[in-house]
Parts: structure tokens; sequence; C-alpha cells
């Protein structure tokens, strides 16, 4: 099989619910030319030095995939149009120090050493949505693991955090599903159908920009809760951010901040079913579930790769020169399962040693929320772990959705006993 | 002829790992990580911990941190355990002195450790002020130990009104910095050109530098602190610079870099002397002839040992993580057999913390004669540089930038070409290559603490004696 045929096998729809095959195939060549311009790393050690190799960018601006993506769509990008208007690019798709400066910004108002305590106070919410969530399923012996339990559970927590009213969600859900729906990356983007979702998908997301550029100028001035009142009137040394620019974030935030999260409540429910005896293991010995957990990311990587980067220079790795300009995609779920660096790598163990998958990426763009998202899986599985009696698959695999970047069930259906007080 | 068979050979190591002896000398971070590194090998037999400090292994950076500003009680800096050691614990009591030919550690009390493998973790203590009278004076402290910390973290607390620290280099430094967090007016001499300069040259020290005056630090360079006078009381009021200045001073710190503590080992016949206690790659020490022994090892601040990336030079670092892996290293090498011992090659790595900046660094820098400013601001206080040596890349350091180390450190271990290729973003302006400004390691200014010690294992000269026919 050629690289340009694995790949695209790898991103094929049908293909969701196990690519791993196909990266296996293209591993052969840890870094290999997958189509014009893009380049797919899959070896887990070219994959760590390309993640820290300053000449490898995530400004989106300068990558061949969304110039081409750009071209494509008709009528003309909206590009234009946003630059325009002042529209500015969120920290994952920009390079240090604006990066930087971004992150920092934001970290201030999230986590440790300016708001320490934050993510640890939400722990009893957290686990009181997640019991809500289970007693509602108490008359019935069949959950959607996606719809009733790991998606409710982010959103409502990633609203909060930011100050997204919690209303607004079934608006912004839509919005969301169909932006990603539309960012195809596989063969049947060419297809009208595909042309269709792309469509969609990029008006999906201007929608939600406007959104939260509403929500983001109706706090400039006016402080109210949360991380995007915090973001626009903040008098630290990096000062306020632009309210074009926080919408941008506040865009990734709410996405980043909750889809990934879902996607990962959801592999861990698989995974422990799939695997017998491990519902049994977790449950004599909680002190496993975070490790658990970590394995699960390893496996199954909620986000797969971030098609952002690029080369600015010739860079040398794995035996292959990456020509200047091309797109570099760095494979986290493919590399997450290299042989060279994880024993037996498609064997589930929550024991493994040394477990440094990446899971949260690596490098400068390594996930921000972690620590939250840690808490809320943790949260999740201990109550499902806790309160659901003898849960079986219903179908395996479960039915997935489109994005091949942001992986994950789309129903997971599981039978039950009952639940448990 | 007859040979050995391997299983004669492997039942070796089962049985001394039942029953085997070993010794632990120095009972802190290289002793107490090697100690459980030897149990998690699967040692069941004597382990004997010597060390003469009384307290409990604790860790030393966060003295010059938390516990001088305050937060954290002296005594509170205890090591976590990271398992059960069931071993003997010989605390405040030194070893005086060891005996190769009896295998015995010799104790202060009289008493004496049999061993079958020992381990040397004896590390360094504060080199103290030159003049023993004047060292003597209320006020003048130095800082290696917990209790040092203490005494001196009570000094700080009781708002002198004015400290002054004699040598900047990275705890000077902390020091200093510390000081003006506390809000105590600091003067700091520094008789090179910088602070830092020793472990970082002379171009990260002119920017230490002006850290240090940006925070209203009273930094003299060029200067030595001449004399200290004190007080009917005994207790220190002035100090007299080189420059024939004088400064009324309450607290005087000597931050004069390290002795290593190798006078038990006089007349041993190792290789112990000024830089430490040579080693092979293994932890083996050598003898004064340069010839390795089979039973002991060095670990930490303490051992000297030849390193490939740099050109095999002997090498001591006195790093955190040197003496943990170090310590794990030993304990590997301590209870295998020759082909599964590993080496102890650690791409240099430490961190400081000073003037609201994290400083991190890989490599060895002193052995650089050109550095780049490769990545973000000086001026921010956010950047990478990295070092080289004839056009290989040997070091980086990072201000505030830390989370870009790991890639230099893979141009290191690869001695990748020097300069680096420019980064595609966030360039810190020009690439061009400029010298480092090093001074001479061995001219005990500037306070290096990764020093490059020559070829020589024994560095008291191993005398060459022509086998007689
Ligand atoms: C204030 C301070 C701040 C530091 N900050 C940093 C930092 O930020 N980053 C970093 O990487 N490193 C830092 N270090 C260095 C780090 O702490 C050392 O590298 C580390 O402690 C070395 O451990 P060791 O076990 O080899 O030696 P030591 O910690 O020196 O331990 C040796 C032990 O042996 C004992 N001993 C000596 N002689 C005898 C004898 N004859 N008999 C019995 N016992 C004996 C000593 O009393 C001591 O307890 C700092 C050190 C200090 C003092
Ligand atoms: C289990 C859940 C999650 C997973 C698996 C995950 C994974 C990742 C990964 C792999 C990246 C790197 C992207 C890249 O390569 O550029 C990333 C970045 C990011 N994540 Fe997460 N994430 C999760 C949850 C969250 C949460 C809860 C938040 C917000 C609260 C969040 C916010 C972000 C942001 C802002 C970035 C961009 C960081 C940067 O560019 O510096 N993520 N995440």
């Amino acid at each position: 099989m050629t690289p340009e045929t694995a790949w695209a096998e790898a991103m094929r729809f049908e293909n969701r619910p196990d690519p791993y095959r196909f990266f296996d195939e293209l591993r052969k060549a840890p870094v290999a030319r997958v189509a014009d311009d893009v380049y797919a790393v899959t070896g887990y050690w070219e994959l760590l030095a390309l993640a820290h190799d300053p000449r490898v960018s995530s400004d989106i601006s300068r990558s061949p995939v969304a110039a081409k993506r750009a071209a494509a769509a008709k009528p003309p990008p909206e590009a234009e149009h946003m630059k325009a208007y002042g529209d500015q690019p969120s920290m994952i798709v920009s390079d240090p120090p604006d990066h930087d400066r971004a992150r920092r910004q934001a970290m201030r108002h999230f986590g440790p050493p300016h708001t320490p305590d934050l993510i640890p106070s939400m722990g009893p919410g957290i686990e009181q949505l997640c019991n809500d969530l289970l007693d509602k399923a108490t008359g019935q012996t069949r959950i959607d693991i996606v719809d009733e339990y790991a998606y409710p559970v982010p959103v409502t927590v990633i609203c909060k955090v930011l100050g997204v009213p919690r209303e607004d969600e079934a608006t912004f859900h839509r919005w969301i599903f169909d932006a990603m729906a539309g960012v195809d990356l596989g063969p049947e983007a060419a297809t009208d159908e595909g042309r269709a979702r792309a469509e969609k998908g990029r008006a999906s997301v201007a929608a939600l920009k406007q959104y939260l550029q509403g929500l983001v100028e109706s706090y400039a001035g006016k402080p109210g809760e949360g991380l995007l009142s915090k973001l626009v009137n903040d008098d630290s040394p990096d000062g306020p951010m632009e309210p074009q620019e926080a919408a941008s974030n506040a865009l990734l935030l709410l996405v980043a901040g909750h889809d990934s999260t879902v996607n990962t409540i959801s592999h861990c429910v698989l995974t422990l079913l799939r695997n017998p005896g491990s519902i049994e293991r977790l449950r004599s010995r909680p002190g496993l579930i975070p490790f658990a957990i970590e394995e699960v990311l390893r496996l199954e990587s909620a986000v797969q790769f971030f098609p952002s980067r690029s080369a600015t220079a010739d860079i040398e790795v794995g035996g292959t020169v990456i020509p200047k300009g091309s797109a570099v995609f760095l494979m986290y779920g493919a590399a997450n399962r290299d042989p060279r660096r994880f024993a037996d790598p498609s064997r589930f163990d929550p024991q493994r040693p040394d477990n440094e998958h990446f899971g949260w990426g690596s490098g400068i763009h390594t996930c921000f929320g972690g620590p939250l998202a840690r808490l809320e899986v943790n949260l999740a599985l201990e109550v499902f772990l806790r309160r659901v009696e003898n849960p079986r698959l219903v179908v395996d695999p479960p039915p997935y959705r489109r994005s091949q970047v942001f992986r994950g069930p789309q129903h997971l259906l599981v039978d039950y006993d009952r639940i448990r007080d | 002829m007859t040979t050995f068979a391997p299983g004669l050979v492997a039942d070796l190591v089962t049985e001394f790992k039942a029953k085997g002896r070993i010794v632990i000398v120095g009972a802190s971070l290289a002793g107490l990580r090697a100690a459980e590194a030897l149990r998690d090998e699967g040692f069941n037999g004597q382990l004997t911990i010597i060390g003469d400090e009384s307290q409990e292994p604790y860790d030393r950076p966060p003295l010059s941190k938390q516990v001088l500003k305050g937060w954290v009680p002296a005594d509170h800096t205890v090591l976590p355990r990271l398992r059960d050691l069931d071993a003997d614990w010989r605390l405040g009591v030194a070893a005086t002195g060891l005996d190769r030919v009896t295998k015995r550690v010799l104790l202060a009390n009289g008493d004496e450790v049999p061993y079958d493998r020992l381990l040397i973790a004896t590390g360094t203590r504060s080199r103290p002020w030159f003049n023993p009278k004047e060292g003597a004076l209320e006020g003048v402290f130095t800082l290696r130990t917990a209790d040092d910390a203490g005494r001196l973290q009570a000094a700080l607390a009781a708002k002198p009104g004015r400290v002054l620290i004699v040598g900047a280099g990275f705890i000077g430094s902390e020091m200093a910095s510390v000081c003006r967090e506390l809000g105590l007016p600091v003067t700091v001499a520094e008789r090179a050109e910088g602070p830092l300069v020793g472990a970082l040259g002379g171009v990260i020290g002119d920017i230490a530098a002006e850290m240090q005056r940006e925070h209203g630090v009273d930094l003299r360079t060029g200067v030595s602190v001449e004399a200290l006078e004190g007080d009917a009381e005994g207790h220190v009021r002035r100090a007299r610079l080189s420059d024939g200045t004088t400064l009324d001073v309450d607290v005087v710190v000597a931050s004069l870099g390290s002795i290593r503590n190798t006078e038990w080992l006089e007349g041993a016949g190792l290789a112990a002397g000024f830089w430490g206690v040579g080693c092979d790659a293994g932890c083996r020490a050598f003898d004064i002839n340069g010839v390795v022994t089979d039973t002991i090892y060095v670990a930490g601040d303490i051992a000297r040992a030849p390193h490939v990336l740099y050109n095999y030079q002997f090498l001591v670092l006195e790093h955190w993580d040197n003496a943990v892996f170090g310590g794990e290293v030993a304990a590997h090498n301590m209870v295998s057999l020759e082909p599964d011992r590993r080496p102890h090659l650690p791409l240099p790595a430490f961190w400081s913390g000073q003037f609201g900046v994290n400083i991190k660094g890989v490599g060895v820098a002193p052995f650089a004669d050109e550095i780049v400013i490769t990545q973000g601001s000086v001026k921010d206080r956010r950047f990478a540089a990295a070092y080289g040596r004839q056009g290989r890349t040997v070091a980086a350091v990072t201000f505030n930038h830390g989370k870009w180390l790991e890639y230099y450190g893979a141009l290191i271990e690869r001695s990748a070409p020097f300069p680096p290729p420019p980064p595609g973003y966030d360039q810190a302006g020009d690439m061009t290559p400029i010298p480092a400004r090093f001074p001479d390691p061995r001219a005990l200014t500037g306070l290096p603490d990764v020093v490059l010690t020559g070829h020589d294992p024994t560095d008291r000269g191993a005398a060459f004696r022509p086998k007689k026919r």
C-alpha cells in the first residue's frame, strides 16, 4: 500500500472506528508524504522531535492546507472579509510570541499560579452533574453514553468556566456539530455531499464566531462572571485581550473545552467494556482509574492530530526531508501506537509503565485544559463505575462522528441491569 | 582449562542480592535514591546508610527559595520516600576512613562497617569564609544545610539594614532575589564580570546583571570582599571591598561555591581530590592509578566521570538531576553483571528561580566558546540561547522559555551543527554567534557548578611505573 492510499483509507469515513490498521501501514515510513504538500508523521520519536522544533509553525495562515481550503470555498473565502473586519487567530493556530502571550492571558484566569483554585473547586459540581444524569437513567436499562452522559457534563462545565449562557447550548451545539462535520481531510471531501458539508460548516463557524463576538463585546467594560469577561477586562502585565482575538479564543475554548472530553469519556466506557475484567479491576482498585484514562487517551486519542502545522524550512527527520512550506500533520493517535515506543501497542494496559503518550499533544501547544479535562473524565468514570450495574455494549463498533481530527463515537449504546443509588 | 559456567555467574548475582552487604556513605539525595533503587533492583541483603547530618534526608533546592522566603520551615523539606527501605540508618555520625583491604568503613564513633559494595555519596559543603575569625562573626552565613537555611531565614526575617551576598552563582543570585522579595536592601559582590558567569558565561551574565539591578540589587562586579569587621558584641557590621569602598551590613552570606567531602577517603588510594572522586561512566570509582575498582561506586555532587558528549573529559555536576540518576545507575550496576551494566551519561540539566524568571539549562555551557540567542526576547526576559563549540551545539539555556529546552536537548545529544537553524518565528534577532565569555573554571571565580576537569581520572596525577622485566 502506498502512503497516499494508506492515508486516504485512514481518513475515509467508514474507517473511522479503526483507522489504526492504516496508520500501521503508514508508519512503515514514520514521516511520509501523503498528498501534495502534506506530510504525515506517525512515528513516536519523529513526532516528538517535530512537536518541539521551532521550524514547525502552527500559524494557520502559513499552511498550504488552509490556503487550499480557502481557495475551494465558494462564495470566495470569508477569510478576506474577516481580515478586513479584523479577525484574529486563536492561540492554537498562532506562533510565539503571540501564542505565548494569548496563552498567558487566558491561563491567568484558569489555572495556577494566578487562579489555582478554579479547577479543584469545580469537583463537587461535576460529580453532582454526573449523578443527576444517572438518576435520570434509573427507570431504564439502556443509555446512550454520548448524548445522555458524556456530552452534558463537559458542556455544562465549560459554559460555567467561560461565562457562556447554558441556555444557548442547543444553538451552539448544532453549529459546532456542523462545523466539525465540515472539516473533512479525507477522500469524501471532494464529493458533492462533502462540498455541501464544507459549505454548511463554514457558515456555522461564522455564526458561532458572531455569537461569541457579541458575547465578548457585551462583557467589554461591563464585567461579568467567567473567563471571557476577565479576558477582555484584565489589567495583567499583558493587558486585556482585544475583543476580536478574545472571540477567536472563546471559540477555541468553547469547542476544545468540551468536545474532546466528551470523546474521551465515551472512549473510556467503550474501552473498558471491550476489555473483559477491566471494570471489576478498576472497581476494586480505584487508584488505577487515572492511569486507565491516560491509557485510553493513548489508544483512542480524542485529538488525532491538528491540521494547522507547516514547515518553515526544509526539515530533515526520520530519513525524510520535509520541504519548506509543506503541511506537517503530527498524527498523535498513530504515534501513540508506535511499537518502537509502546510494547504491544494495541493492548489496553492501565498499568503500562512510562506511558508518555501524545493524547494531550506535545510542545508549546500542549493542551491548555488538561487538569480540568482530567478531573471531569475521572469523576465521570468513577460515578459510572460505582453506579451502573453490569454494563454491556449494544453495538461494537459504535457509529462514529465524521471528523478525523476530533474522533469519537456519535452514539454509544450501553445496556445495564440497574443504576445503583 | 576451566571456564565458569554462565549459570554459576548468574547464581552469584542471586546470592549477592540475597546476602550481600552494601554500605552507602552520604545520606542525602544521591544516597537515598540509590538505596531505593537497590531495593527496586531486588537487593534484599544488608543495607547500611551512613550520614553525618542527624536529619532524615532532605531536599536542598527549596532552601535558597521557599525556605528563605519564609514559606516553608527549614525542617520541612524532607525528601519524599519512594518505597520502604528496611535499612540500617547511621545518622549523625561521620565516616572518617576507608580500608579497602579489609573492606570496612570507619566511623567517627569508632565503629567499623564492613561492606561488599560501597557507594560514596558524600557530596559537597559550602566553601567557608576565607578568614576563620571573620567567618565566626555573628551574622555571617553560608548556605548548604537545613540548619544553615533556618538560621539565615531567621536573620532575614529580623529585617537587617543591609544584606551582603558574596558570590553571584546560582545560589547567591537566588538569595539576592529572595532578599528583594522580602524588601531587604541587598548588595551582591562578585569577583567575575557578572552574576552566573561561571555557569553561563558573560553574555548571559550581562542579562542576569540587568535583572538584579532592575530589582533593586546593589550589584558590584569585578570586586572581592577583602575583610569583614564586627562590633563589640562580635556581630558583623562592615565589609571592606577590593575597590576601596566599605559597606555597612548586618548579614553577610558567603556563597563561594563548594568543597567536595573527600577528606574521609584520605589514604584509601582512590582517585579522590579537589574535584571529587573520579569514576567511570558506570559510576565505578578509579584508584589513584586510574585503575577502576570493582566494589566502590560514586554518585551525586562528589562524582567526577568522563562524558562522551564532552570529549570524554571528566565532568562534575552539582545538579539535583545528576544526583538522582547517578544514584540509580550506581545502584543498578552494583547488583548487575557486566553485560547488564548501564552508563550514567546524563544530559546535564538544571533549573533556578530568581527575580521572577525561571532559568533552565541543558548541556555543559562552560564547554562552549560561542553563544547565540535564538528565540524570544531578551528585553522581555523570555528567550532561549544555544551554546556552541567548534561548530557543535553543546548547551542551551532558557529564561522563562523552558518549553523549548527539549528541542535543544535533542540537538546537543546528536552534536548538531552550531549555530542551530533559525527558528521559523519569534527569532531573537541576529543569529550570528558571539563569544560566550567564560572565565577559566580553574580560576575559581564565577563559581561554576558544572566543571570540566580534564582527562586525568585521578587529578592528582597517576605515577607511571613501567613494568620491571
Ligand atoms: C541552597 C541550594 C540550592 C540548590 N538549588 C538547586 C537547584 O535549583 N537546581 C539543581 O539542579 N540543584 C540545586 N542544588 C544542588 C543540589 O541540591 C545538589 O546537587 C544535591 O543535593 C546533590 O546531592 P548529593 O546527595 O550528591 O550531595 P549532598 O546533598 O551534598 O549530600 C551529601 C551528604 O553526605 C554527607 N556527608 C558528607 N561527608 C560525610 C561523611 N564523611 N560521612 C557521612 N556523611 C557525610 C553530607 O553531610 C550530606 O548530607 C542546590 C543546592 C543548594 C545547597
Ligand atoms: C480529554 C480532553 C482533551 C483532550 C484529549 C485534549 C487534547 C488536546 C491536544 C492534543 C491539543 C494540542 C493541539 C495541537 O496539536 O495544536 C490541545 C490543545 C488545546 N486544548 Fe485540549 N484537550 C482536552 C480538553 C481540553 C479542555 C477541557 C480545554 C479547555 C478548558 C482544552 C483547551 C485546549 C486549548 C486552548 C488548546 C490549544 C493550546 C495552545 O495552542 O497552546 N482542551 N488539546
